[in-house]
């Protein structure tokens, strides 16, 4: 067959001619890459969420400009979705991709810089560009497509915008549609499925909007149907679906789960990629009795909602590393007067204002330690988008049964990463009880600490006899500024010791693969997919390599010193900075390793190892396959 | 007996508030401060108010003046440097029955907690905010603060404050929907009273500020003032502060002001020859935040549940 366009004639080895049947595969990893507000993002949610509703395993990846307007054509202003989607459950972003659809060609050379695309990847290449009338575009195009065949990509240059131009007289508003049918021509998608996404995206504006948007959607179905030879399924393995599912974000998620947790409000400040949980939430709150506050600063949101806390339920603030940094001091509040209080630290690349859309696990030393003297707090990281729901309700309630701010940690991964989770039946219980304002037993103080493990309950405003005043200052079990030595070494032990006491009810944790073996992986948050994914590989080579993945750090979970001792080594794999060991002027004395490796060496002695980078993008399962092969090699040599 | 059930009666003799149960422990503020007065008349007005203690939260930032909480009998938040307000903000929001009072100082209001003034005054959530501004750090022990008259030697500006000193009155009163501004010297008891009693009773952010004596290191700043009734003028109107003979005795200057007026207000409020103590300003209609903040609380579980599940049905598989 020859593609028309460029009339190249074109490898058929891979595909299937256009109407006969499709090739079946396991999974595909797609990509969708404009100039920022071409609609690439919509175009790749959209075609996630079909895929997601016709059963099949889906991971997505937001591909975000830094900038808000970043110039035309330019790789800097690369903005899409890469979704992989497959016959299983699928936990992470993959590899390179397989198919790349692209609105220009130099957006295509930021992701080429990121390794995202392999010998064999095919693109499917807006053409329009060949025929600019300026000759530097022109040039620049027929440059970069050379480039890209050289390098092995399997270019196709289409008239993706020409035949838009049929039905709309601005392509750049359409154009995304019209390549989400292409799409889903491409991977045999359900075609009364992407007329329902429209239709739920376009709703709000009208149906005239929703039909010109369903008529290039119908527009792209039919040329990929006549022009693109690629055919695929992905038929639904039984079993990944069996139970009511959803699909949205892990922002989206963890605004679910504020409101079935019983929060009522969440005070906030703007900051990426944290934000998009409180709009979700302010959407929706109103119907379930919420509120979203915006405050002035990251400062005054967490004060805010301090002061919610302090008079009634327990109230939530969502932000990014930058505004945990604001917020400190006020933690510290929260720690030392014991106001219970969840905190969602949605990370992102650091210090300062680093890399604001991508993805760091950086924040965790910080969340533990970032205080002036000691500050115990509970510490949890979600590692699915699933747990971004279920764990903001036991923020919550960890938050009330041990008298303080628990720290949820989240990523730029998880928040925009699309993927099904299994629908929640809400339970009553997981609501916040009602405000306790019944009389207050005048002989109990307002922190009648047990002994052992620190707990105690708390009065709260409007309860007769309950009254005290709340201070950051040292001060005794009814709430009186004390200076002494006494009352200061015995109230930081209570506080200390809640964090044993939640300890001891906690269990180890599963190890994904053998109990005992030659490698143990530990890693936290949103590395688990890639981690897990790279572990079954060696594992299926013959390889004993396991995991371990936390998701409580502060405390941590029981039990790691005894698992760590049934392997020959440990490492952790983390995405935040480590020095490289064999890295100029690095020794074993002076190497600052990743944080989870920092505190594990600290709390189990064992000589834990690291391998983590600050790349800014999630961790990749080959990636990971060839770092833990490495490490085995050099543990059999 | 004449319509009034007896239970009713008998219920309000029951829970009859003195004094003592709005006041807590001892005050240990320097002798000859002038924190005492403001603590004192707290209590009488809550008195008068026979608010339960439990109904009142006394939030404060840090400093002398901060200490108030520890003094009351209510409930208390001493929360962080500049910090007060966003604290009694979140208090309000979803209690609103909850009768909030800040105590804050020059420096903890107009200095580290500007931000939060600016943005509390124009939430004009209902709660009184007192700034006892006495022109000094008086805890960490004489620093120059925004309202240290310039000149004004400290230990950090030994040879005296270098720029002129901020006027809070117009910086509150150029705020967008700003609700009530007072100003009111804390050495005369009765429009100390008046004042604060007119602010309770506003529904809104109600900002006093209160010319405060610090004996120890601002003497400077106060002495004057307390000398010399003449460097104030007293507002009068039918809607303002209602000073008795007492107070007229000592303060002779008077004008009459329409605490409606703005720009009048503002205008005397930018007089530094002389300060106007009494209402600047008071308008009952603004926006008050709770209003907003507390709109849809308190859906029974049953009515959360169902809209969750809502919510959840849009990205249903």
């Amino acid at each position: 067959m020859t593609d028309q366009a460029t009339g190249n004639v074109v490898d058929l080895d891979s595909a299937t001619i256009t109407g006969k049947k499709p090739v079946q595969i396991d999974e595909h990893i797609v990509e969708i890459v404009s100039d920022s507000g071409e609609g690439a993002q919509k175009c790749g949610q959209t075609f996630g969420a079909i895929g997601a509703k016709m059963g099949n395993g889906i991971w997505t990846v937001e591909i975000i400009p830094a900038e808000i307007q970043p110039p035309a054509r330019s790789p800097a202003g690369a903005s899409g979705n890469r979704i992989r989607v497959g016959s299983k459950y699928i936990t992470n972003m993959g590899n390179e991709a397989d198919l790349v659809v692209a609105f220009n060609e130099q957006v295509l050379f930021s992701r080429i810089a990121n390794g995202a695309y392999k010998d064999g990847t095919i693109v499917l290449l807006e053409n329009k560009w060949a025929n600019d009338p300026q000759e530097e575009i022109r040039e620049a195009y027929a440059n970069a497509v050379k480039e890209f065949r050289d390098n092995g990509l399997i270019v196709h240059e289409l008239p993706m915008e020409e035949k838009c131009l049929k039905l709309v007289a601005n392509a750049r508003r359409g154009k995304n549609m019209f390549v989400l049918g292409m799409l889903c021509h491409i991977y045999n998608r359900d075609v009364e499925k992407g007329h329902a996404e429209i239709q739920a995206a376009f709703g709000r504006k009208g149906e005239k909007v929703v039909k010109i948007n369903q008529d290039l959607f119908d527009a792209g179905y039919a040329f990929a149907h006549e022009n693109v030879e690629y055919h695929y399924d992905i038929p639904v393995e039984a079993g990944i679906s069996d139970k009511p599912m959803m699909v949205c974000n892990g922002n989206t998620a963890l605004g679910l789960g504020v409101m079935a947790s019983g929060m009522d409000m969440v005070s906030m400040y703007p900051i990426t990629p944290a934000t998009s949980a409180s709009h979700y939430i302010a959407d929706v709150y109103d119907k379930v009795g919420g509120f979203v506050h915006q405050a002035e600063d990251e400062i005054a949101a967490i004060g805010f909602a301090i002061g919610a806390s302090y008079a009634g339920k327990t109230a939530c603030t969502i932000t990014s590393g930058p505004g945990m940094a604001l917020k400190t001091e006020l933690i510290g509040l929260a720690v030392m007067g014991e106001i219970p209080l969840v905190i969602v630290d949605v990370q992102r690349g650091g210090p300062s204002t680093g890399l604001p859309t991508k993805v760091e696990q950086g924040d965790l030393l910080s969340s533990m330690f970032g205080m002036p003297g000691d500050a115990p707090k509970i510490v949890i990281a979600a590692a699915t988008i699933e747990e971004c729901f279920h764990f903001t309700i036991m923020a919550r309630k960890l938050a009330e049964s041990f008298r303080g701010p628990v720290i949820m940690l989240t990523d730029a991964n998880l928040a925009t990463g699309v993927q099904p989770w299994e629908r929640p039946e809400l339970q009553e219980e997981w609501l916040a009880p009602p405000i306790d304002q019944s009389e207050w037993d005048r002989s109990v103080p307002p922190y009648d600490w047990d002994k052992e493990t620190g707990l105690s309950q708390r009065p709260i405003p409007g309860q007769p006899n309950g009254m005290y005043v709340l201070t950051g200052l040292s001060h005794t079990n009814r709430s009186k500024v004390a200076y002494d030595s006494e009352t200061n070494q015995t109230t930081a032990e209570h506080r200390s010791r809640k964090l044993a006491a939640l300890q001891s009810t906690l269990k180890p944790p599963t190890i994904h693969g053998d109990e005992e073996g030659d490698l143990l992986i530990v890693g936290w948050g949103s590395t688990l997919g890639a981690i897990e994914e790279a572990v079954d590989i060696h594992r299926q080579q013959g390889h004993k390599v396991s995991s371990v993945h936390l998701r409580f750090l502060s405390p941590l979970e029981p039990g790691l010193k005894d698992i760590f001792a049934r392997f020959k080594k440990v490492m952790t794999i983390e995405i935040n900075y480590s020095d490289k060991p064999d890295a100029p002027l690095i020794n074993d004395e002076n190497r600052r390793r990743s944080q989870l490796a920092n505190v594990l060496r600290m709390q189990t002695l064992v000589d834990v190892d690291c391998w983590s980078m600050v790349y800014g993008h999630p961790l990749q399962p080959g990636e990971l396959v060839e770092v833990i092969g490495e490490r085995l090699d050099a543990l059999n040599s | 007996m004449f319509g009034i059930k007896a239970d009713w009666s008998l219920d309000v003799f029951e829970r009859y508030f003195t004094l003592g149960d709005y006041s807590g422990g001892e005050a240990r503020w320097c002798p000859g401060c002038g924190d005492f007065a403001v603590l004192n008349t707290v209590h009488r007005v809550l008195r008068d108010a026979q608010l339960p203690p439990e109904k009142s939260v006394a939030v404060s930032g840090i400093g002398c003046s901060s200490r108030l909480p520890h003094y009351m009998g209510t409930y208390g938040l001493h929360g962080l440097h500049g910090r007060a307000l966003p604290l009694a903000n979140g208090i309000k929001a979803h209690r609103p029955e909850l009768d909030v009072w800040v105590a804050t100082g020059d420096g903890d209001c107009f200095s580290i907690g500007a931000g939060p003034w600016i943005h509390s005054v124009r939430l004009n959530m209902d709660m009184v905010v007192l700034v006892f501004d006495n022109a000094i750090y008086g805890l960490t022990k004489k620093q120059t603060s925004p309202t240290s008259p310039a000149g004004m030697k400290t230990n950090t500006h030994p040879a005296g404050a270098p720029l002129p000193a901020l006027n809070p009155l117009t910086v509150t009163l150029g705020i967008t929907n700003v609700s009530f501004v007072a100003q009111v010297p804390d050495w005369n008891p009765p429009l100390l009273f008046e004042t604060i009693k007119k602010a309770h009773e506003h529904r809104g952010t109600s900002f006093v500020r209160i010319l405060q004596r610090c004996p120890v290191f601002s003497e400077g700043f106060s002495k004057p003032l307390q000398e010399n009734p003449d460097k104030f003028v007293l507002l009068e109107h039918e809607n303002g502060i209602q000073a008795d003979d007492s107070v007229k005795r000592v303060f002779g200057n008077t004008v009459e002001h329409d605490p409606r007026d703005w720009l009048g207000a503002m205008k005397l409020a930018k007089d530094d020859e002389q300060l106007p103590i009494g209402l600047l300003y008071h308008d009952p209609d603004a926006v008050v935040y709770e209003d907003i903040a507390a709109k849809d609380i308190g859906k029974s579980d049953e009515e959360k549940i169902a809209a969750i599940n809502a919510a959840m049905d849009a990205f249903a598989i």
